[in-house]
C-alpha cells in the first residue's frame, strides 16, 4: 500500500465511507506518530487495522531530515567531523571513527598503536552506552520501568568518562582525522578499569529483572520474526542480523583500528525475534567488557596521532606558547588540507550495525560527495514486514528491538 | 594477495567473459574494486553476481551528481558484499536520467533507491513504490544535485 493510497483511505474514512473486509470487520486507518512516545523520535507509521490486528503498515520518515550530506559538501574535511556526531547521537564516537577511517584511507595515514587502542576503548564504551540506553527504553516501552532507572545510572558513568576524555558528553567530536583530539587524562584508564570491574555484577540486575521474567518472555518471544535469508536480503546489519542467526560482525569480518588483536566472540541467536535480539545485545555488552579489559591491559604508550603535520594540528599547549604552532593550527583550521582524488567506502560495526562512509574526493579541500550508510535507516525497512499480522501492542516491542535513532534514519 | 582477493580476480575475469559488452572497466584502487557497467546490463549482471559470485548482501546504494556539464550526468553506485567470501565490490552505472531497479535482486534496495530518487532525481524503472522518502511530497527539486541553490533566492 503506497503512502498515497493510505492518504486516500484516511480521506474516505473522513467521508464516512469505510472499507470492510470479507469477514465484515471494519477497516480502520490509524496514524501512529510522529510524536508517539514509543517511536523514539519523530517516526510516523500509518496503520491499517482490523480491530487490533495490523493488516498493513507504512512507515513515514523524514521529519528530522537536516540535509547533513548536502551540508558536508560545503565544509572542509575537518569541519565534517562535527556533523558526523549528529547522525546517531547515542554513539557519536563510532560515527567519528567511521568517518575518520574513511578519510585516513584516502590519505593513506597510519595511526600509532596507542591511538588505535584508545579508539577501540572509546568505541566499546560507546557500544555499552548505546546498548544501555536501548535496554532501558526497550523495557520501558513494553512496560517494565525499573531497568531504565538502572541503565541510566550506568550510562551516566560512561558519559562522565566521555566528558573527561573529550570535554563533551554527547556530541564528542573527539576522534579526529589522524588520531584523537588529545591523549586521555591520567585518571581515565583507572576509571575504565573500575567500570569493567563493576559492570558484570550490575548486568546481573538487569538480567534478573528481565531474562527469565514470564511477562517479558511473553511479550518478546516469537514477536517480530525475521529469517536469516530475509535479513540478508533486506541488508540488515548489527544485532538485527545476528539475532536472525547470521554470524557477521565487521570487527571480525574486516577488522579495523586493530580489532584483530583482541579476542572476543560474536553472539548469535537463531530465533530472529525480539527476544533473540535482546539476548544478542546483552551478550555483546559482556563481550565489550571483555575487549575493554584486554585493551586497558595492553594499552601501549607513545604518540596517539599520525606524524603528518599537514593533517594533524599541533598540541594545544604548544599553540599557546610558540608562534609556529599557532600558525600551524590556524592553517589547518582555516584552510584545511587537500585530500587526493578518489573514492572510498569504509565501514565499521556501530552498536546498530554497519555504519559506512562513502567519500568521493575531487582533490580539493572539501569533499565532493559524502554518502553515509546509516544502519538505522536500513534496519527500519523491516518494520512493515515485521508488524504485519501482529497486534498494536507488539509495535512497541518491535520498534524497540530495531533500536532506531531517528537522527540516524533521517540524516 | 590473499585467497579472497584471488577468488575475486577470477570472478571478475568470469564476469568479463560472461558480459563482454556490459562491463566498461574494472579498476582497483586503495584496495577497492570498481566495476563500471553499461546501464542496460545492470539487472542481469546483478543477478549473476548474486547467484554465481555469492555477493548476496547489498551494503549500500547511492547516487552521484558528476557535475552539471558531465556527459551522462549521474552515476548510481552499488556496494556489494559477500557474507561467505567476505569481499566487497563496487558497481557503478552512469546515466543521464534513469536506471533499472535492483529491488527484485536485493529487497533492501527499496528505500535506498527511493532516497536516491528523492535527493538526486534519478528514476528507477519498475521500482514498486518510487516516491519521495525524506522531502515532503510537494517539494520541488532535488537537493543533492550540484545546481540546487544553497540559499533562498
Amino acid at each position: 500500500m503506497s503512502e498515497l493510497e493510505v492518504e486516500l483511505a484516511i480521506r474516505r474514512k473522513e467521508e464516512n465511507r469505510e472499507e470492510e473486509t470479507e469477514t465484515g470487520e471494519e477497516i480502520m486507518v490509524l496514524n501512529m506518530g510522529p510524536q508517539h512516545p514509543s517511536t523514539h523520535g519523530v517516526l510516523r507509521i500509518i496503520l491499517k487495522l482490523e480491530g487490533e490486528l495490523i493488516i498493513d503498515a507504512v512507515p513515514v520518515i523524514g521529519y528530522l531530515h537536516r540535509g547533513i550530506e548536502k551540508l558536508m559538501e560545503s565544509k572542509s574535511y575537518h569541519q565534517v567531523i562535527v556533523l558526523t556526531d549528529r547522525f546517531d547521537y547515542l554513539s557519536p564516537l563510532v560515527n567519528n571513527l567511521s568517518y575518520c577511517l574513511a578519510v585516513e584511507k584516502l590519505l593513506g595515514l597510519e595511526i600509532p598503536p596507542r591511538g588505535q587502542y584508545l579508539r577501540v576503548i572509546l568505541a566499546e564504551l560507546t557500544r555499552l552506552e548505546s546498548h544501555l540506553m536501548w535496554l532501558g527504553s526497550q523495557a520501558n516501552d513494553i512496560g517494565a520501568i525499573t531497568p531504565l532507572l538502572y541503565t541510566f545510572r550506568e550510562r551516566e558513568g560512561l558519559l562522565d568518562l566521555f566528558e573527561m576524555a573529550g570535554g563533551s558528553r554527547m556530541h564528542t567530536s573527539y576522534i579526529r582525522i589522524g588520531g584523537l583530539l588529545r591523549d586521555v587524562p591520567q585518571e581515565f584508564i583507572p576509571k575504565v578499569k573500575s567500570f569493567c570491574e563493576a559492570f558484570p555484577r550490575l548486568m546481573k540486575d538487569y538480567e534478573g529483572l528481565l531474562t527469565k521474567n514470564r511477562i517479558w518472555q511473553m511479550r518478546t518471544r516469537g514477536v517480530g520474526v525475521i529469517s536469516a535469508e530475509e535479513a540478508i536480503n533486506l541488508s540488515l546489519s548489527g544485532p538485527m542480523l545476528r539475532g536472525s542467526g547470521v554470524k557477521h560482525d565487521l570487527r571480525k569480518a574486516s577488522p579495523y583500528s586493530g580489532y584483530d588483536q583482541f579476542e572476543f566472540d560474536i553472539p548469535v541467536e537463531k530465533e530472529g525475534d525480539v527476544y533473540a535480539r535482546y539476548l544478542v545485545r546483552l551478550e555483546e555488552m559482556r563481550q565489550s567488557i571483555n575487549i575493554l579489559r584486554q585493551a586497558v591491559e595492553k594499552l601501549p604508550s607513545g604518540p596517539i596521532n599520525a606524524g603528518v603535520p599537514q593533517v594533524v594540528p599541533p598540541e594545544k599547549q604548544r599553540v599557546g606558547s610558540d608562534i609556529e604552532s599557532l600558525i600551524h593550527q590556524f592553517h589547518i583550521m582555516v584552510e584545511g588540507f587537500k585530500v587526493p582524488a578518489g573514492e572510498v567506502y569504509s565501514s565499521v560495526e556501530s552498536p546498530r550495525g554497519e555504519l559506512g562512509y562513502y567519500i568521493c574526493s575531487d582533490g580539493s579541500g572539501k569533499p565532493y560527495r559524502i554518502k553515509v550508510r546509516t544502519p538505522s535507516f536500513v534496519n527500519l525497512q523491516t518494520l512493515a514486514p515485521m508488524i504485519k499480522g501482529r497486534l498494536i501492542a507488539d509495535i512497541m516491542a518491535i520498534i524497540g528491538s530495531i533500536d532506531i535513532i531517528l537522527g540516524d534514519v533521517d540524516k | 594477495m590473499n585467497r579472497h582477493q584471488l577468488e575475486q580476480l577470477e570472478q571478475l575475469e568470469q564476469l568479463k567473459n560472461k558480459f563482454p559488452d556490459g562491463v566498461e572497466s574494472i579498476e582497483t584502487r586503495l584496495g577497492e574494486t570498481t566495476v563500471e557497467l553499461k546501464k542496460e546490463f545492470l539487472q542481469p549482471v546483478c543477478e549473476y553476481l548474486k547467484k554465481e559470485a555469492g555477493l548476496d548482501y547489498l551494503a549500500d546504494l547511492t547516487g552521484l551528481d558528476l557535475g552539471v556539464e558531465a556527459g551522462p550526468r549521474y552515476a548510481v553506485v552499488y556496494h556489494l558484499y559477500s557474507m561467505q567470501g567476505r569481499q566487497r565490490l563496487r558497481l557503478k552505472v552512469k546515466t543521464s536520467d534513469a536506471v533499472d531497479t535492483v529491488t527484485p535482486v536485493w529487497k533492501g534496495a527499496d528505500w535506498f533507491e527511493r532516497e536516491v530518487y528523492d535527493l538526486l532525481g534519478i528514476v528507477f524503472n519498475r521500482h514498486p513504490n518510487l516516491t519521495r522518502i525524506y522531502m515532503p511530497d510537494d517539494f520541488v527539486g532535488h537537493p543533492l544535485r550540484k545546481d540546487f541553490p544553497l540559499m533562498e533566492e
